[in-house]
């Protein structure tokens, strides 16, 4: 019972991660559920999302203020972690850069079969096959 | 596949009749050599009830079945990691393992051995400006694979006519308000290319900007009016030579031991705008590329070239 509630306190108190926890669900749903293509990358976007915001407050240290230097004052007690910053910038790029491979994918995919949902999708796919080539 | 399946009346007659669920597709499914095995088997089991309700049937159960499959394994993703979260350290704690003797000597030693005000700057520009270098590759990556998917300047012009497009710069508020905005937005695009090392921002985000501004004249004056002023060769040039200078700024350290990143240029007075080093040109370098990068994205996928 008291390791229950331990349980629950920590997640009271972790409350950043555990938005970005449901942030990242949220976004797999879409993408396990969503029968359209766009709003597969969409949902791949959201838990990108979800991704920052988890390393971002990760690197959160309470009462410290961001890490540029004022006023030649460089002990760390006065700034937050700046690493977890770099990796979220890291990450964003790819996830621009993924989103637009995979939405000029969805162009051309749109553009010959004329649908973008999936099960259409899968059964023209397969008509063709048996059809005509 | 198919290169025209409109131009196709065979195939496209096929599509409607499936649409409007009056085709038969058990014989299909039943013809070997083209069908994982477990649906042929599992239609040629029910032979005597060959009909479009058994197969739409076995449809609907394999929605169903992958349903269920796909809410267990997102319950499943989300309780484990919410018992990973109850187990991190607390939020803001000055004492959890990721504060450790990296970060400190980030901020403590940074300023110093970079000059740059900006710690994160001088991380991923001066320690870390391998990775930085392999992310502005990756968005070159990108923007070479969606030219190769996108490009339609040599074939099939007929596309980009067919749909229609509202011709923004009429309009007295919006070209108005535009022709005040762009040039601030690239004015604050430069400068927080030029203040990355000093305070928030640097060449991702300042390249970000730079690239909505773009983007925003391409938009209100027309995409034909964008690429006669940027044209393709005028960016193809931009972003090569700022990856070939990212690149040859940094490839010196191969040659001392690729572990020592001390700069040509000396930092200089922290603080100042001509300052540390070679941060202020790389930040300009990654602005430039990543908002050429932008520019491409938005002109691939509105006109199919640049």
């Amino acid at each position: 019972m008291t390791a229950l509630l331990t349980y629950c306190t920590n997640l009271f108190n972790n409350y950043e991660e555990v938005v970005a926890v449901i942030l990242f669900s949220i976004g797999f749903c879409i993408l396990l559920f969503s029968r359209n293509l766009i709003k597969k990358v969409v949902g791949l976007d959201i838990m990108d999302t979800g991704v920052f915001l988890l390393l971002a407050s990760r690197g959160y240290i309470e009462g410290r203020s961001v890490p540029i230097i004022v006023d030649g004052v460089t002990s760390m007690e006065n700034y937050i972690n700046p690493i977890p910053a770099g990796l979220v910038l890291t990450g964003i790029v790819v996830s621009v850069s993924v989103s637009a491979l995979m939405l000029s994918l969805t162009v051309r995919i749109y553009r010959t079969y004329r649908t973008l949902d999936v099960d259409a999708l899968y059964m023209m796919m397969s008509v063709s096959k048996g059809g005509k080539r | 596949m198919l290169d025209k399946p409109k131009l196709d009346p065979e195939f496209s007659s096929i599509w409607t009749l499936w649409k409007n669920g009056q085709i038969d597709l058990t014989g299909s499914l039943r013809s070997p050599g083209h069908q994982d095995p477990a649906s042929v088997k599992s239609v040629e089991k029910y032979r005597p009830r060959r009909d479009r309700s058994a197969f739409s049937h076995y449809v609907q159960k394999s929605n169903h079945l992958y349903n269920i499959l796909a809410t267990v394994l997102c319950v499943f993703f989300a309780c484990l990691m919410l018992m990973t979260v109850a187990n991190l350290p607390l939020y803001g704690d000055p004492n959890a393992p990721t504060v450790n003797e990296v970060a400190e000597r980030y901020v403590e030693k940074g300023t110093e051995e970079t000059g740059a005000v900006n710690t994160v700057a001088g991380m991923i520009l001066d320690y870390r400006a391998f990775d930085t270098l392999g992310e502005s590759f990756v968005l070159f990556t990108s923007v070479c694979a969606v030219t190769i998917l996108m490009n339609l300047s040599s074939k099939r012009q007929h596309v980009k006519h067919t749909k229609e497009s509202i011709n923004y710069a009429d309009d007295m508020i919006v070209r108005g308000v535009c022709r005040f905005l762009v040039p601030l937005i690239m004015v604050f695009g430069i400068y927080i290319l030029l203040n990355g090392h000093l305070s928030p921002g640097g060449g991702f985000s300042g390249g970000a900007v730079l690239g909505a501004g773009l983007i925003i004249y391409a938009m209100v004056w027309g995409e034909e009016q964008a690429s006669r002023i940027i044209s393709a060769r005028l960016i193809k040039t931009v972003v090569l030579c700022s990856l070939g200078f990212y690149c040859v700024a940094k490839s010196y350290s191969f040659f001392t031991g690729a572990n020592h990143l001390h700069s040509i240029i000396s930092p200089g007075t922290p603080g100042r705008i001509l300052s540390a080093g070679l941060i202020l040109p790389l930040n300009v370098a990654v602005g430039f590329v990543v908002c050429c990068t932008m520019y491409s994205f938005y002109m691939f996928f509105r006109r199919g070239k640049l």
